[in-house]
């Protein structure tokens, strides 16, 4: 397996402030990588150095082996990139788009026209070709970014939240579609905000914080360390339970109402004899669960 | 130049963007500059030409509408390249982010600023070219030296574009562009010689006029209609060339610093 993205202390600095701290990874050929964390973790940062908007501070990124301070207009012509803003072309229709934006990749003009014709079917937009991007839904827009992004057929496609936004028919649109990129060998690098998007997706992720990798890892192999075999969780903050989750040293997070109980089946047994006074909940584990239980709980913007 | 070493040819790509998105538009906009000289003449010719009288301008006695004639596909030539870059570019640039866009594919920053400015200076051209076919008709642009005025155009069109692409990468808001429009463009349009010889002033403004880019651009303009100008050519070509090269250098690291972060 060859690396396809190489990072290795990477940081980035906005004048005092430091958006990515000092930041290494991998993510091999063929694989899905997610890229998860709070806003201001620094995700987009890394991705925007990724490819070569963002120079890059400190630390080194390549990619195919490249530099991409160096070589970075030969990486761009191997990559794809999904923004997370809109930046479809409003003074184009939706097939030009595409078309100028091979341009941009100097395909010719009629492989330009061919490829365009492929994607609009791809992502059920023919029906959209000459509409102003001005008059397309979310969920549209974001399949048209989509869309453009593979205009020059990438090795790696680079998405910063694809989904974010979307309604849920999109949303399963899209991840199939990624997936079956996947499955054509295309290296995924992605961003989001939805745990369950991450871990139906992606291989391996890291999640950050403060431009920090807290951990990385493939979703199952997280779910088990970080969170265990069992998630409880106890309405009401009894004192005797929390006595007895820090003398045993099981982690837990104490909320507002509720406690939530990280645990091994038999503790699962235990607190269900002894803690459930009120109203328990026993559940499989999430991501979401690690995540929280990471970054915290409190709001960050 | 290092900041040219990222230019390639790929600028063109980017440079047809814009034609694509005109082509859809121009059946309206180039009514403009074909209606705009039109108006002018029947105004000055009309209306002015009793007040005036004739114009001594290097050696030749004209009438007024004779002199502002070739002024006034200069002026053209200002407009429109700068409105271009500014306004237009700072559209594209900040609100639509097609920029944003063009960075992710194997395009330079450099490339995009370059094919922006080369636009604004197509739009120049373009409308000098269709001021041309109404003022060659009416005699007051010599043929076939005349048809210099079209490289000429793309030459101030670059020269006007740059110095607004430099604008768009300083102003804090597009609002802030009618700050350049009132204290650099409105004198360049009142005081390079368009409606009045600067021969006939006092040697003060004439040297400040030099200095002036639209001086030189309305100066060749007369030198290709009327076979004479003030200035000296080559100095005036000379002036707009270098002009153009330090300012589009100046543009793109502007727009380089705000907005590459």
């Amino acid at each position: 397996m060859t690396a396809v993205v190489e990072a290795t202390h990477l940081k980035k600095r906005y004048g005092r402030f430091t958006a990515v701290a000092g930041v290494s990874f991998n993510v091999m050929a063929g694989e899905c990588y997610g890229l998860l964390g709070p806003n201001g973790a620094g995700k987009t940062s890394i991705i925007r150095m990724m490819y070569g908007f963002s120079p890059v501070s400190a630390g080194r990124m390549r990619i195919f082996g490249l530099d991409i301070e160096r070589d970075w207009r030969q990486i761009r012509a191997r990559i794809g990139v999904c923004q997370q803003d809109n930046t479809l072309d409003p003074d184009l229709s939706v097939a030009d788009n595409l078309a100028v934006f091979a341009g941009y990749f100097s395909l010719p003009a009629a492989r330009a026209r061919a490829r365009a014709e492929e994607l609009l079917r791809l992502f059920a937009l023919e029906k959209k070709r000459t509409a102003k991007v001005m008059q397309l839904s979310g969920g549209l827009a974001k399949r048209l970014m989509v869309a453009r992004s593979l205009i020059n057929e990438p090795e790696l496609l680079i998405l910063d939240e694809p989904t974010t936004g979307l309604d849920p028919q999109s949303r399963h649109l899209l991840w199939e579609k990624l997936r079956a990129l996947r499955k054509q060998g295309v290296t995924l690098v992605l961003t989001t905000h939805y745990m369950e998007e991450a871990a139906y997706l992606c291989d391996r992720l890291m999640i950050l914080d403060y431009g920090k990798v807290l951990v990385e890892g493939t979703p199952q192999s997280l779910i088990k360390q970080y969170a265990g075999e069992s998630a409880i969780e106890i309405e009401g903050v009894d004192e005797a339970l929390r006595k007895y989750l820090i003398e045993n040293r099981i982690e837990h997070d104490v909320l507002d109402q509720r406690i939530i109980v990280y645990a091994e089946d038999s503790v699962a047994e235990d607190l269900r004899r002894n803690f459930c006074m009120e109203r328990c909940t026993f559940r499989t584990p999430t991501l979401e669960d690690v995540f929280l239980h990471l970054t915290g709980r409190e709001l960050r913007e | 130049m290092m900041l040219y070493a990222n230019i390639s040819w790929r600028f063109l790509r980017v440079w047809w963007r814009n034609v694509v998105v005109y082509r859809r538009v121009w059946k309206v906009n180039f009514l403009i500059p074909l209606f705009e000289p039109a108006f002018y003449l029947l105004a000055f010719g009309i209306g002015f030409r009793n007040l005036v009288g004739n114009v001594g301008y290097a050696g030749l006695t004209l009438s007024y509408t004779e002199f502002i004639a070739p002024a006034l596909i200069a002026t053209a030539v200002m407009w429109n390249s700068f409105f271009e870059t500014t306004y237009s570019s700072f559209v594209r640039a900040f609100y639509q982010k097609t920029f944003d866009a063009m960075i992710a594919t194997p395009l330079s920053l450099e490339e995009i600023i370059l094919a922006e400015v080369i636009w604004g200076a197509t739009k120049s051209a373009a409308a000098a070219a269709i001021m041309l076919v109404v003022l060659c008709p009416l005699g007051y642009v010599a043929l076939p030296s005349g048809l210099l005025i079209i490289p000429l155009a793309f030459l101030g069109g670059i020269a006007f574009g740059a110095i607004g692409m430099w604008f768009t990468g300083i102003v804090p808001s597009i609002d802030m562009f009618n700050l350049p429009i009132f204290l650099f463009l409105t004198p360049l349009f009142l005081f390079s010689g368009t409606f009045f010889p600067v021969g006939a002033l006092p040697a003060w403004a004439q040297k400040t006029s030099l200095a002036f880019p639209l001086y030189h651009v309305v100066e060749l303009c007369r030198l290709f209609s009327l076979g004479r100008m003030e200035a000296m050519p080559l100095l005036s070509i000379g002036y707009l060339l270098i002009f153009a090269v330090v300012f589009l250098a100046v543009a793109i690291r502007a727009m380089r610093r705000r907005l590459i972060v």
